[in-house]
């Protein structure tokens, strides 16, 4: 189904749909949804984290790349305690973050054959991802930047609330192969300013809690590198999202706080892959994720109606 | 702009103390810790953290016993592209891993030996180790047969019932180990063997964070690695370890893992006898204190394996040589009951409105197995017992083969079921790695235990079913008995379910 879907996009004529057109029903959704929007327009990228109330923070000092990083320890010791104990909740396999955590290996396994088969990589070997320079944007606690990192890609985490990245932090100095992932707290946007480019660039569980996605695509874009690749993943606007991600999974199973996600934010793949064309990136491969409630796996299938991610490319130059 | 300066110097202070704490890691010439220290490649001069020696890398898995069931694991890990980069401690005082002993066709058959079933064949075949299996003693068997002393049925099967060529082949254990080893050498698997005991495991919480400084030692414990200590005083870290260390394992002691069982007031006696002609046929009659096994094992030698009460076994242990080889052709033979009767019924098969194709081994008539000469080897007695672990993993711990489940000896599927564990978790721990997760997750050990606990189950329960229902001597039972012969010798869709389960083949008994 998501490769018919796909052909079918390709022979759409976007030219028949104005990007005028697009700008207003996306912000208009917004305002409508009742989601928190920071009112300045600094903050384009909102935090993919559960708390309805995200901690509005001061940007990091302006500078170099190298001195934007947050240590861990300019911390005291009982501020590393404390963080210490939050960060079991990021990587409590079986806690808040429980879906997320079922959800990443089936995820990074379409990453794996999506990008090996892209970059020409074997995918035979241990760290296929080496020399590959990712950047994970929205990265949370790092469920996805530590085991891209395992698999020996040079990965950038970022996300814009601070204690998120200080989890991260934590968490990932933790493996020796993972504390070389540099984590940033800052925008795609502000990341773009700096003129920083990636080989891939990763936005998984991102775009439904981002106030413009258009704008947001845009950023990811100007961060890939030309002939680079671009992952995202999101949920399906569809009655079925509607019955299994909000009342299923945030009402009756409890498996995400209440108000964690919005119907009217999230994107049809039709939407996705229109948004991501006007930004040059060509989607390639687009692949569903099920949850077989008997087993508690996820699988990969081509239903694309709840959860699905996309792999698309930035047409190489010349 | 003072708070600006301040916080400046602060990162460079990080930066220093970040490199020399990536240091520790250097010391395996591990390439990560370039990647950080690029901006600091001034601060290299002050090393405020002690020596580093190498022997105090993590491992990523230590496999505490070093037998079949651990060298299995380690084979297949080194023999797979995904697997084979892992740095993997052994923890086992056997001086056999040292210093391979080296086996010649001339010696006289070791008595333990274990019958493979062909799905671990095919295992062993996969990883490249059985090569070395058929440069030593090794027997295939292509038939069985199954009877008790009542005389009232028998079982003959056959593998051409499946379309096989052989229902398994029996090897002594020092082959199999010898042959795993060998396997292991041939890659440039990185091993490290530690010759001595695991005295102590220990295990810290991640959240417990003991900031005594970042000395490495606190790193691996904030990291929640398992510390493992060895009775001559070494020690390692390691990401996951595996308890391969047998019935009485040390590792599922130490983890504090719970166990169901019983013993089954039985003992084996294992021994080596010969012929005057090659048997090719596995044996097995039911008498009424056990089972007595002949296996074949390789020129004219077969294994006996023969259970009963302590008391009998202390008695035929001590009796002569002559007096016990009587008891075993009495055992086999006309001893305790009559041979059953070979049901040739004329051509007509009772069962034959079952359909499907007739197995070739419903016309093959009862047979007796051949005489014992003499005896071969010393013989030996052990208990037995049934033995089952409550769980199979706990975060950073997984049982594997004899530490997770010790069974009755009845069919030969003991030591399967741990190359059976083993095989798996060397998969799993693959998958792992292909999607870069931890290799000592609880979800990736979650994924061994749900695969091989309800197959591990399974198996026990049939073989304790069999043990219980053959220990009794009760008319009506008998009875029953003997009608689950004849319908497992003449019943053919029954007769191939059996044997492809018994070869491993089928996971779960039943169910195709």
């Amino acid at each position: 189904m998501a490769a018919k879907l796909l052909s079918r996009l390709r022979q759409l004529d976007t030219r028949l749909i104005s990007p005028q057109h697009q700008r207003p029903f996306f912000r208009n959704a917004r305002l409508f949804s009742g989601q928190q929007i920071p009112s300045s327009d600094s903050h384009p990228s909102l935090p993919p984290t559960p708390t309805p109330t995200p901690t509005p923070l001061p940007p990091p000092t302006a500078g170099s790349a190298g001195e934007k990083r947050q240590r861990t320890s300019s911390l005291k010791d009982h501020e590393l305690a404390k963080f210490a104990a939050i960060s079991d909740t990021w990587w409590d396999s079986e806690g808040p973050f429980k879906p997320l955590h079922a959800m990443n290996p089936t995820r990074l396994a379409f990453i794996r054959s999506t990008l090996c088969r892209h970059f020409s990589k074997d995918p035979n070997v241990p760290k296929p991802f080496e020399g590959l320079e990712i950047v994970d944007v929205g990265c949370g606690g790092g469920i996805l930047s530590e085991p891209l990192a395992r698999l020996g890609a040079t990965v950038t985490g970022v996300d814009a609330v601070e204690k998120n990245i200080k989890i991260a932090h934590l968490h990932a100095d933790l493996d020796p192969t993972t504390s070389t992932i540099d984590y940033v707290c800052t925008t795609a946007e502000k990341l773009v300013e700096e003129g920083r480019q990636f080989d891939a660039v990763m936005s998984l569980e991102v775009i439904e809690h981002v106030a413009d996605p258009a704008e947001f695509c845009k950023s990811l874009a100007a961060l890939t590198r030309p002939g680079g690749a671009v992952v995202i993943s999101t949920i399906n606007r569809s009655i079925r999202a509607y019955a299994a991600a909000i009342v299923a999974a945030e009402y009756i199973l409890h498996w995400l706080p209440r108000g964690t996600h919005q119907w009217s934010s999230f994107l049809t793949p039709e939407e996705l892959v229109m948004i991501l064309k006007r930004s040059s990136i060509d989607v390639e491969e687009m692949a569903g994720f099920v949850l077989n409630p008997l087993t508690g796996k996820w699988l990969l299938s081509d239903d694309v109606s709840v959860n699905f991610i996309a792999f698309a490319t930035k047409k190489a130059e010349g | 702009m003072n708070r600006l300066v301040a916080r400046r110097n602060l990162y460079s202070n990080h930066d220093q103390l970040k490199f020399t704490w990536k240091r520790g890691y250097c010391s395996g010439g591990e390439a990560a810790a370039a990647a950080g220290s690029s901006a600091s490649s001034g601060h290299l001069n002050h090393d405020e953290h002690g020596t580093f020696s190498g022997n105090e890398q993590p491992y990523d898995l230590a496999i505490v016993g070093g037998g079949m069931v651990g060298m299995a694991l380690a084979c297949s890990l080194a023999t797979k592209p995904l697997t084979k980069h892992l740095k993997v401690a052994i923890v086992d005082s056997n001086p056999a891993l040292a210093n391979k002993l080296s086996i010649k066709m001339e010696d006289p058959p070791d008595p333990r030996v274990s019958t493979v079933t062909p799905a671990t064949i095919s295992y062993f075949q996969d990883t490249g180790a059985w090569q070395y299996v058929q440069q030593h003693r090794h027997a295939y068997f292509d038939k069985m047969q199954v009877w008790d002393y009542t005389g009232l049925g028998y079982t003959t099967y056959d593998a051409r019932d499946v379309d096989k060529d052989v229902l398994g082949c029996v090897v002594e254990n020092r082959v199999l180990h010898s042959s795993l080893l060998s396997r292991i050498e041939d890659t440039d698997f990185q091993k490290t063997i530690y010759p001595s005991r695991l005295a102590s495991m220990i295990r810290y919480p991640s959240s417990s964070v003991k900031a005594d400084g970042n000395t490495r030692e606190a790193s691996y414990a904030k990291a929640g690695l398992v510390k493992l200590e060895m009775s001559d005083g070494s020690s390692l870290y390691t990401k996951l370890v595996v308890g391969a260390d047998g019935a009485k394992s040390q590792v599922r002691n130490l983890a504090g893992f719970r166990t169901t069982g019983w013993n089954y007031s039985q003992n084996a006696i294992i021994c080596t006898v010969e012929h005057y002609v090659a048997n090719h046929t596995a044996w097995q009659r039911f008498l009424p204190d056990g089972p007595i096994a002949l296996l074949p094992i390789g020129n004219n030698f077969s294994n006996i394996v023969w259970t009963m009460n302590p008391e009998q076994s202390s008695d035929l242990t001590a009796m002569n040589e002559d007096e016990f080889v009587k008891a075993v052709n009495h055992a086999l033979d006309h001893g305790y009951g009559p041979h059953p009767k070979s049901s040739f019924s004329n051509g007509t098969n009772k069962f034959s409105f079952l359909g499907g194709n007739l197995t070739m081994s419903i016309n093959e008539s009862f047979e007796v197995p051949p005489k014992v000469v003499k005896l071969a080897s010393k013989r030996a007695a052990f208990p037995l017992s049934l033995m089952h672990a409550n769980d199979y993993i706990a975060k950073r711990i997984v049982l594997i083969g004899d530490a997770a489940h010790a069974v009755h000896p009845l069919a030969g599927q003991g030591v399967n079921l741990g190359f059976g564990d083993a095989f798996t978790l060397s998969r799993i721990i693959g998958e792992g790695v292909a999607v870069g997760t931890d290799i000592g997750e609880a979800s990736l050990l979650r994924k061994y235990e749900a695969e091989r606990k309800p197959a591990n189950v399974a198996m026990m329960a049939v073989l304790d079913g069999f043990q219980k229902l053959y220990s009794v001597d009760f008319g009506p039972l008998n009875a029953l008995r003997a009608a689950a012969f004849h319908a497992a010798n003449y019943i053919s869709p029954l007769k191939r379910s059996i044997i492809s389960y018994a070869s491993g083949e089928q996971r779960l008994p039943m169910f195709p």
